[in-house]
């Protein structure tokens, strides 16, 4: 146990809890899509959604900055309650970062304005601090040479990488993506995961909605498996990919894993 | 049996081959491609031989130019420019003391001069409220007087080209801001503020401006108090503002509407406010998307503006039915009308210049 303990620690673990759901519902209209939803996820640890489409896996990460608003339970983010007040959920956003299928880049701004934006409007940080640490993060993600260049200009993979940066720019204390690798041609893919692999080690807190299982099996903490809105299951990876409990999670898992 | 293919060296790029550069294939290619072109190429050309040489004859071989009597113009088969000789200041500047008129000469490029320096991008910001401060601010010293040693000169003195330009171009400034509020407030997800700019926009746009014109006229001082006297300048000058603003909310509203909506939640994720949100964010892609349309009804405002006749203003259009009131030079109305033809037509061809210009200096969508 306390050998469990020391590990956790070295990865920038703790049980400081930084997302806590409890018994979240939601509906679209009569669409029941998250039903009693629970979910707790402390600080560094790296949690990977997956499930068929339709399963509210999208939804329910959505639900964490407020992009959708859920209408039963408790939605606390770093010890701050979701509620319809403006400024908590200006806070909320601030302190988490979201990384989209779609990448949603600025195409009319630089890719180094992309991501000094937030920084010098919303954190109100001096121009050049905001831009050294753009390109700090830039370099990060292998993209410094593309900072003068517009995002229409880019591949996939690159535009991916630079929606990382821009979130990781306003120094987020959790990280959400939402299928970042599903818009991407084949030969892309793995540029995003290297990065999003290297965010996990660096102990950055993850929630990944990704049908990406090899990445699940190298890093995730747990995985968790939905399906028709709730959460079937979630066990460490080694436990879910080979002994999996439920029905549902086996059949899911047959149909990915068959090719 | 099926082959493989492979190649371990890389192909050199070969130059893409041209077609014919010569004149004969270049006509054969695009002027005489089958017989429908051909037919439809020898009626154009036939058609234009019909036309431009009277006109040409007409305009210039046979035509008075410089001074003239009304009775060399008459003996005359072509036109007869001598009108706009004759009668310019009158057209130009209507019924302004003519010893001053000078001061709308000055007024009219002031006015010019704060809408070239408003196309530059690089004072796109503060700057633009200093240049609109000083050129407003000259042109209505310079019209109005009373300061600085100048006559006054009353505003029903005002007419011509100085005041269709400042009706179109404080029209053009203050309508558009207008219509972004508008836009955003019928988008918006206040039911009152939605409800609000969906009425304005639906009564405004659905009733012409002349009813709009009159009503500021004759009817908007029946409700004042008495004593209160707003200038027939500006009642026509809120008018057109009121009803530009209307038609171009929706214009900017189908840019909004344009976007993705994973613009509004990548600006939101990152935190962003509202305006913000609008800002930097939203509206700079939407305007830039709907610039065609917005300069379209720039130019439409633009020529709106000879509208304000049936309120008795004395527009450019006016001062000329004016300036034609002389019987000696009446006959002689399409070359007066066609001087101020010219005359809206530079600005608007500008305009339209101008929007081709600024939709290519702000495209980043195109790979370079």
């Amino acid at each position: 146990m306390a050998h469990a303990t020391a590990n956790a620690e070295a990865a920038g673990r703790s049980d400081e809890i930084m997302v806590d759901l409890q018994r979240v519902n939601k509906w679209y209209g009569d669409f029941h899509v998250l039903k009693d939803v629970s979910l707790t996820v402390r600080r560094g640890e790296r949690i990977v959604v997956c499930g068929p489409s339709g399963s509210g896996k999208s939804t329910l990460i959505r639900c964490i900055n407020r992009l959708e608003e859920h209408q039963q339970g408790r939605i606390v983010v770093e010890n701050i309650e979701l509620t319809n007040d403006v400024k908590n959920i200006e806070m909320i956003r601030r302190e988490v970062g979201m990384v989209f299928q779609s990448f949603n880049l600025f195409p009319h701004l630089t890719v180094l304005e992309n991501c000094t934006l937030a920084p010098l409007w919303v954190r109100k940080m001096p121009q050049k601090e905001a831009a050294a640490i753009a390109m700090k993060f830039l370099e990060r993600v292998r993209i410094p040479e593309q900072a003068q260049k517009y995002p229409g200009q880019l591949s996939g993979g690159q535009q991916q990488r630079v929606a990382i940066a821009r979130s990781l720019c306003m120094m987020p204390q959790v990280m959400l993506f939402d299928e970042p690798t599903s818009a991407l041609d084949p030969e892309m893919i793995k540029e995003v995961l290297d990065v999003m692999v290297e965010l996990a080690h660096e102990g950055m807190t993850m929630i990944c909605v990704t049908h990406e299982m090899g990445f699940a099996k190298s890093v995730a903490d747990n995985v968790v498996f939905m399906d028709q809105g709730e959460i079937v299951e979630m066990a460490p990876p080694a436990e879910f990919f080979t002994n999996p409990r439920s029905d549902r999670t086996k059949a899911f898992l047959s149909q990915i894993l068959a090719h | 049996m099926e082959e493989t293919l492979t190649r371990d060296a890389q192909t050199p790029a070969r130059a893409r081959p041209r077609g014919p550069r010569d004149p004969i294939g270049w006509a054969r290619a695009n002027l005489f491609d089958g017989w429908f072109n051909s037919l439809l190429t020898i009626l154009i050309v036939a058609l234009l031989v019909w036309i431009i040489p009277p006109f040409i004859r007409w305009a210039f071989t046979d035509a008075v130019l410089g001074h003239a009597t009304p009775d060399e113009c008459k003996a005359a088969t072509g036109a007869c420019w001598a009108v706009v000789t004759e009668k310019y200041r009158l057209i130009l500047f209507g019924r302004y003391p003519f010893d001053e008129q000078w001061r709308p000469l000055f007024g009219i490029i002031a006015l010019v001069g704060m809408a070239l320096l408003s196309c530059d991008r690089r004072f796109w910001g503060w700057q633009l409220l200093v240049i609109w401060a000083l050129g407003l601010g000259s042109f209505f010293v310079l019209m109005g007087g009373g300061v600085l040693g100048l006559s006054s000169v009353r505003t029903n003195l005002w007419g011509g080209l100085p005041l269709t330009l400042m009706l179109a171009f404080i029209g053009i400034a203050a309508a558009f801001p207008l219509a972004i509020l508008l836009a955003l407030g019928r988008r918006s997800k206040l039911p009152i503020i939605s409800a609000l700019s969906v009425g304005y926009i639906e009564l405004i746009r659905g009733v012409p401006l002349i009813t709009l014109l009159f009503m500021g006229s004759f009817m908007l001082p029946l409700f004042m108090p008495t004593g209160v006297d707003i200038d027939a300048i500006l009642r026509a000058q809120v008018a057109i503002i009121m009803f530009a603003a209307a038609y171009l909310a929706e214009v900017v509203r189908g840019g909004l509407q344009a976007l993705p909506k994973g613009q509004h939640e990548a600006a939101a994720a990152l935190g962003l406010g509202y305006w913000q949100t609008q800002g930097l964010i939203i509206l700079p892609q939407a305007l830039k998307i709907t610039i065609p349309p917005i300069v379209n009804t720039f130019i439409g405002l633009f020529k709106d503006t000879s509208l304000v006749a049936i309120v008795s203003l004395t527009d450019l259009v006016l001062a000329t039915r004016q300036a034609l009131g002389d019987p000696e030079w009446r006959q002689f109305f399409i070359e007066a009308y066609l001087f101020i033809m010219l005359i809206y037509w530079v600005f608007c061809f500008f305009m339209s210049k101008y929007s081709q210009h600024l939709e290519r200096s702000l495209a980043t969508d195109r790979r370079s």
